[in-house]
């Protein structure tokens, strides 16, 4: 779950991390209103949407005086914002974050995220602040450093300093390292965050290290533990599918084809999508049933699919193993005809009391495409377009 | 021969008195596996699918000297259950649950450290060595014994290479799933050392999808220390980047863990891959030839 920059800023705060004081505002009024409890001369209005790159889009803008920040509020909500992760429909701008400006020496990169290989939790940070990190990496890796945390022993102090001073901090900079590392830890860990990333981590004219910008992703199976967390949930940021489909415990990922897929199994549905780009189709989304595809579940999956405009065809891949496929083959036949299913949909069933499943969809009387194997499916469903 | 399990393996079921745990357990038991004791705190001393349970492993593995265990615990206590495992001095941990959060891994991972122990998954099917032992989800009647390994981070996608090689006839020895998430005990590596090692596996298949680097992790492996042929699949070369696919662990993320990368390290390790999984029975056969 992603959260946004104004939550992030206010966990950080909550663990003591220095970040520029600013409230978030639904409307141009209160985005004004709070430019002038903020203070000072200049501020910065940020929209707030689960991508990034609003820098780039038009997203994040500098205001002189009160007037301007509730003119650039006014500009920005209500908008969808097209950034370079966003998609091309963007997203939308329901509220804007006003910061007081602050007066950059220097633009550092630090993030702490869960090293697969290394099997622990890292510090990623970099003197190339402010840049996209991936692009850092890959042409200059020699300007990232990385620590990784023994989850027993916690963040070191030495840790923390080696980070500091590979990244040219002063004396007095790298106490306020050690301690902002230090909290940030902290809050990775009571928060299960996945990821917590500060682009740019900046030095201030005045020599302090601000968090100019915060990004925290709360992992999803560490939820049900995250109660309040929970709470910052924005559903508009959302793909209007997958969380439909999440509501029905679906895994669903959309995608841009028209070949809609049902599968059990999120690796045999993956394969499922390779197959019909294999054959020439392309697929429309990832939707894994799960282990126990019950006619119920499978009728929620052909409505979900159906939903989706664009497809033309859909392609029912169930391997049956503990669940039956003649109780599958129930479903589907349900399905598409409680559904009014209108597109072609081609079948396969393999696995227990395959037999019966498949003489289940022949005597169905209605026009569901057999097909024998993985390979058969996907070419019929790629030929069933034309 | 196999690897990790066979008929004498004794296992304890963590969390066999859940729905998820009794369906599991008795179907494995059926399958002929030797489960001899369950564990759930609070219903020690109680008897359950002919079984006795205890309160906590220590107990439990005294009782009936179990060398493995298998866990249908819920996710929020499931990480708890493998450490207890673990202490308990069990020697394979073969852990099903789906769900558990990413840094209770991490915790566990060094946990398990402490202890001459293996972990499979979580997140997995589980382990099976046709003919002899069952331990997890995974439909026994698709198995046949015979003779290849299989290694697998997909459950789903293992029937489908299970099934090829029951019908086309080659069986497997055995076949592991281990799991989708990011943060797993045994990786392809572990798998492919032993099935390198066990002189009735003769090939072997394994399964990748996106997400991580394992899978050329292994295929520098293979290119070392295994002269035994392999066949790989990789699912989610259709997979866009940044996007979860149903497994916690199936995501590419800053340009890593993309399919493309997985099958070029494969081939250029000279393992055998095929495009559709379709394939990973018959290339097997060709190879056997």
């Amino acid at each position: 779950m992603n959260l946004h920059e104004y939550q992030a800023k206010e966990l950080f705060h909550r663990f003591g991390i220095p970040v520029p004081s600013g409230e978030v505002a639904s409307t141009p009024t209160q985005a004004a209103a709070a430019a002038g409890r903020i203070g000072g001369k200049v501020w910065v209005v940020k929209a707030q949407v689960h991508a990034g790159g609003r820098g780039k889009a038009g997203g994040v803008k500098l205001a002189r005086s009160a007037e301007e920040v509730g003119q650039l509020a006014r500009d920005m909500l209500g908008t969808r914002l097209v950034t370079k992760q966003s998609g091309p429909q963007g997203m939308p701008v329901n509220q804007v974050y006003v910061e007081a400006g602050s007066e950059i020496d220097r633009e550092l990169y630090l993030s702490l995220l869960v090293d697969r290989s290394r099997e622990r939790i890292a510090f990623i940070a970099s003197a190339a602040g402010g840049m996209d990190i991936e692009e850092v990496a890959a042409k200059t890796p020699e300007q990232i450093l990385s620590v990784a945390i023994n989850p027993g022993a916690g963040l070191q102090p030495y840790q923390a300093r080696q980070l500091a001073y590979g990244l040219g901090l002063n004396h007095e900079q790298v106490k306020q390292f050690v301690d902002l590392a230090t909290k940030l830890y902290r809050l990775c860990n009571e928060c299960d965050a996945s990821l917590v990333e500060i682009n740019p981590l900046i030095v201030t004219k005045g020599g302090e290290l601000l968090s100019l910008d915060a990004k925290i992703n709360i992992e999803d199976n560490a939820l049900f533990r995250q109660r309040e967390l929970q709470t910052m949930r924005d559903p508009s940021q959302e793909d209007e599918m997958e969380r439909r489909a999440a509501e029905h415990d679906l895994n669903y990922v959309s995608l841009d084809g028209n070949i809609a897929c049902m599968v059990n199994g999120a690796g045999l549905a993956m394969a499922t999508m390779d197959l019909i780009k294999l054959h020439g189709g392309e697929p429309a989304n990832f939707l894994d049933v799960g282990g126990g595809a019950t006619p119920e579940r499978v009728a929620a999956a052909f409505k979900l699919i159906l939903s989706n405009p664009d497809v033309k065809a859909i392609l029912v891949n169930i391997f049956g193993g503990i669940v039956r496929c003649d109780l599958i083959a129930e479903g589907v036949v349900r399905a598409v005809r409680d559904v009014k299913v209108a597109v072609p949909v081609v079948v396969r069933l393999e696995g227990t009391n395959v037999e019966q499943g498949r003489a289940m969809l022949k005597d169905s009387g209605l026009a569901i495409i057999p097909a024998d194997d993985l390979s058969d499916a996907a070419r019929k469903a790629v030929a069933a377009l034309s | 021969m196999s690897i990790l399990v066979n008929k004498n393996s004794r296992i304890i079921c963590q969390g066999l008195t859940g729905r998820q745990g009794s369906f599991h357990a008795q179907q494995c038991i059926e399958y002929g596996s030797k489960i001899v004791a369950g564990v759930t705190p609070g219903r020690g001393g109680e008897e359950h699918l002919g079984l006795p349970v205890f309160n906590t492993m220590p107990e439990a593995v005294r009782a009936t000297g179990a060398d493995v265990s298998m866990i249908f615990v819920p996710a929020p206590a499931a990480a708890d259950s493998i450490l207890a495992a673990a202490d308990a001095g069990i020697k394979l941990i073969v852990c099903i649950t789906e769900g558990i959060p990413v840094l209770d891994m991490v915790r566990v991972k060094a946990g398990l450290k402490d202890h001459d122990c293996r972990l499979i998954g979580p997140n997995c099917p589980g382990i099976i060595t046709p003919g002899e032992c069952k331990i997890g989800i995974m439909p026994g009647f698709i198995h046949k014994p015979g003779k290849i390994g299989i290694v697998s981070r997909s459950g789903t996608l293992t029937y489908e290479a299970v099934y090829q090689t029951t019908r086309n006839g080659l069986g497997q020895t055995t076949c592991v799933g281990i799991g989708g998430d990011p943060i797993r005990g045994m990786n392809f590596i572990d798998c492919l050392e032993l099935f390198q090692q066990d002189p009735a596996t003769e090939g072997v298949i394994m399964v990748g999808e996106i997400g991580g680097t394992d899978e050329e992790a292994a295929a520098r492996y293979i290119q070392q220390h295994v002269t035994k042929p392999v066949v790989a699949y990789i699912a989610g070369v259709t997979a866009p980047p940044g996007k979860r696919m149903g497994h916690a662990g199936a995501i590419i993320s800053g340009g890593e863990g993309t399919a493309d990368a997985k099958f070029a390290a494969l081939e250029a390790a000279k393992v055998r891959t095929v495009r559709s999984p379709a394939e990973l029975g018959s290339a097997m056969l060709e190879l056997m030839r």
